[in-house]
């Protein structure tokens, strides 16, 4: 009765018997988290560092095996630094900057991601999606044993829930038995099925895209460069597009674009899928095949994230198309948006309407990301023939000149969301600033010192100042924000005078605790400090 | 409220459709219009104004049926 559903790669949380299980009456806990993926347990480790009790609840025991994302992108390393696991990550992945473009096997052109200078984190790495949990598992153990209250309880199924308005009561069902619980808040991270939404019989719309891809993860000694290979129409005819791209141990995800209507179960046969593999690499090429899946998608959000006690992230909330590896990365920012929230208002340091601006910053986003996941989708997988024709175009023009090129869209690659004119941001007064640090924006990394500004940032709130004035902390309705004083002296690059200065000689920034600007100024205006701060928790 | 022109601008438009016609001789309607689409994209980029080019679409839009 509680079979897996899938494969483990690693088996991380086995079961084991809680006292919940034996309690007389549900236990109430804080936070229950459904869904141990990489979202679920994110959530835990930002909840569990601040010092709040989670319970993570997840039916298997451990990570699915298969790599799904293999992109992730600096923001989710930035975060995941944040939480104490973003080095490790970029160790174990593949950092890649240079993507190569096929058409029917000649190159369109060739383009280079060029990173901005002066970041901790690069633009992206490659990395299986397990290793991404993996570190993200680890570094919850090592938390737990600094006394951070998360717990993760594998092979504990949800299997109803209920909204009882002043909490909400969950029935879990175990290898051994069945329980109930009770949470005071609950966190919907149960992947793009979400039993979840369909207990509480909420919506899921959007666009079924009418194609299918097949993916195959195989290990090569071969000399391919780590580099992004995106073919439309290869004339090897393995799939109408195809994707080469290099993750860590030798292994290379390839993506096949098959159509629509496959027979699943003769595609995944592995004589089948080697023959495209053998058309496109060629015959001499030996491999392994690690993991075949075939996938299609969707782009689609719930209409609501919150519905009461009820807060949805990740897959759950909203689904996109792979392209531009937008899924996991996103989801990131859920979890970097809800988490002090939901950590001021348990702490009864501000009101519950605080998580409708979730619900508002991270629908924005989503629209945002299904924008653009769609538009790539409908560039990779013509709808038309005169669509077709002219994606073809563009292709054919790219080959010869540059205007073409920032035409072709095989996936607009993850970046993290600007919350322009929503409900939480304070002013923006600092003539001259510049755009990029606009209020709402995600604050830009620089070097400092001799390490690095985000780091510095984050967690509660910052004053941030350069080469202005302001108090070491201030403390307004039960919220702190403290200082990070930046002199021109530690600022030897110039850059975060680039980034943060603009045309201005001095600063001061409110940042939020996910380190997104709340408000700026040209100078230190304790009043005007204090009402952005209330209005940042949604006091306003 | 954009500056798509819309009088006269072409200096020989005699000559400019004619040339016109005579690229798409010999071509089959596939290769027309990936022609045209190619001439699009060009033209487009030669104009580069967001506004302007968004002008000229509704104004194919709104005449011809
Ligand atoms: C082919 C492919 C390629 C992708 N590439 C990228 C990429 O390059 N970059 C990127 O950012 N994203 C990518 N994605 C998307 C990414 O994989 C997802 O966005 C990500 O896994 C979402 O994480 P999640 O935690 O929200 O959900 P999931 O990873 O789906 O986790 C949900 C968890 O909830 C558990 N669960 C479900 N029901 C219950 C229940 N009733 N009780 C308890 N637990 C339950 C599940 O077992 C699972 O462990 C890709 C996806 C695919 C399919």
């Amino acid at each position: 009765m509680l079979d897996d559903r899938y494969s483990l790669a690693f088996k991380l949380y086995p079961y084991e018997r809680s006292a919940d299980q034996d309690a007389e009456t549900p236990v109430r806990h804080p936070v229950v988290v459904i869904g141990g993926g990489p979202i679920g347990v994110a959530t835990a480790l930002d909840l569990g560092l601040q010092g709040i009790p989670v319970v993570v609840l997840d039916d298997h025991e451990g990570i699915g095996m298969g790599s799904r994302a293999i992109c992730f992108a600096k923001r989710s390393l930035e975060i995941a630094d944040r939480y104490g696991c973003g080095q490790e990550m970029v160790e174990k992945g593949v950092v890649w900057n240079l993507g190569k473009v096929f058409h029917e096997d000649r190159k369109v052109f060739e383009f280079n991601l060029l990173p901005e200078e002066g970041h901790q984190y690069p633009a992206f790495i490659n990395l299986q999606q397990p290793y991404f949990e993996r570190f993200l598992v680890d570094r919850v153990r090592e938390a737990q044993a600094q006394g951070a209250p998360i717990e993760i309880r594998g092979k504990n199924r949800v299997d109803a829930v209920e909204d009882k308005g002043d909490r909400v009561a969950i029935d879990i069902t175990t290898p051994e038995d069945s329980y109930k619980i009770t949470a005071d808040w609950v966190i919907g991270a149960d992947g793009a099925g979400s039993p979840l939404r369909g207990m509480l019989g909420l919506d899921f719309e959007g666009r079924v895209f009418e194609d299918s891809f097949l993916i195959a993860d195989i290990r090569m000694h071969a000399d391919f460069p780590t580099e992004r290979w995106f073919w439309f129409e290869p004339t090897h005819k393995a799939g109408a597009s195809t994707l080469l791209h290099k993750q860590p141990d030798d292994v290379w995800r390839v993506d096949f674009q098959i159509g629509w209507d496959v027979d699943r179960k003769e595609e995944l046969k592995e004589e089948n899928i080697r023959k495209r593999l053998d058309a496109m690499l060629g015959p001499d090429v030996s491999y392994d095949i690690v993991w075949t899946s075939i996938y299609t998608f969707q782009c689609r959000r719930m209409k609501d994230f919150r519905h009461g006690r009820v807060i949805f992230a990740g897959d759950a909330a909203h689904q996109v198309s792979p392209f531009g590896a937008r899924g996991a990365n996103s989801g990131m920012q859920d979890v970097d948006n809800l988490g002090w929230k939901l950590g001021l208002v348990i702490e009864g340091k501000a009101p519950e309407s605080l998580l409708d601006s979730y619900d508002e910053e991270r629908k924005h986003g989503a629209d945002e990301n299904i924008l653009n996941s769609t538009r790539s989708t409908d560039f990779i997988t013509p709808k038309s023939k005169i669509s077709h024709t002219f994606r073809n175009a563009v292709l054919d023009l790219a080959e010869q000149y540059a205007f073409a090129r920032p035409l072709v869209n095989s996936g607009r690659l993850s970046v993290p969301c600007v919350y322009d004119g929503l409900s939480l941001n304070g002013p923006d007064a600092l003539n001259g600033g510049p755009a990029r640090t606009r209020v709402g924006a995600p604050c830009p990394d620089a070097p400092l010192g001799d390490g690095f500004l985000l780091p510095k940032l984050g967690g509660g709130f910052t004053i941030l100042t350069i080469n202005a004035e302001a108090p070491e902390a201030l403390t307004e309705d039960g919220v702190t924000a403290t200082r990070v004083a930046v002199s021109a002296a530690e600022d030897a690059t110039g850059l975060i005078a680039e980034r943060y200065l603009g045309d201005a000689e001095a600063a001061v920034y409110l940042v939020r605790p996910d380190q997104h600007v709340a408000a700026r100024w040209d100078a230190y205006d304790e009043q005007a400090l204090r009402a952005a701060l209330r209005k940042a928790c949604g006091k306003e | 409220m954009s500056d798509l022109n819309l009088d006269p601008n072409i200096a020989d438009p005699d000559g400019f459709y004619a040339k016109l016609i005579e690229a798409h001789e010999g071509l089959s309607d596939d290769e027309s219009a990936a022609l045209n689409a190619r001439l699009i994209l060009l033209l487009a980029n030669q104009v580069g104004d967001r506004a302007v080019l968004d002008a000229a679409l509704e104004a194919a839009k709104t005449v011809g049926h």
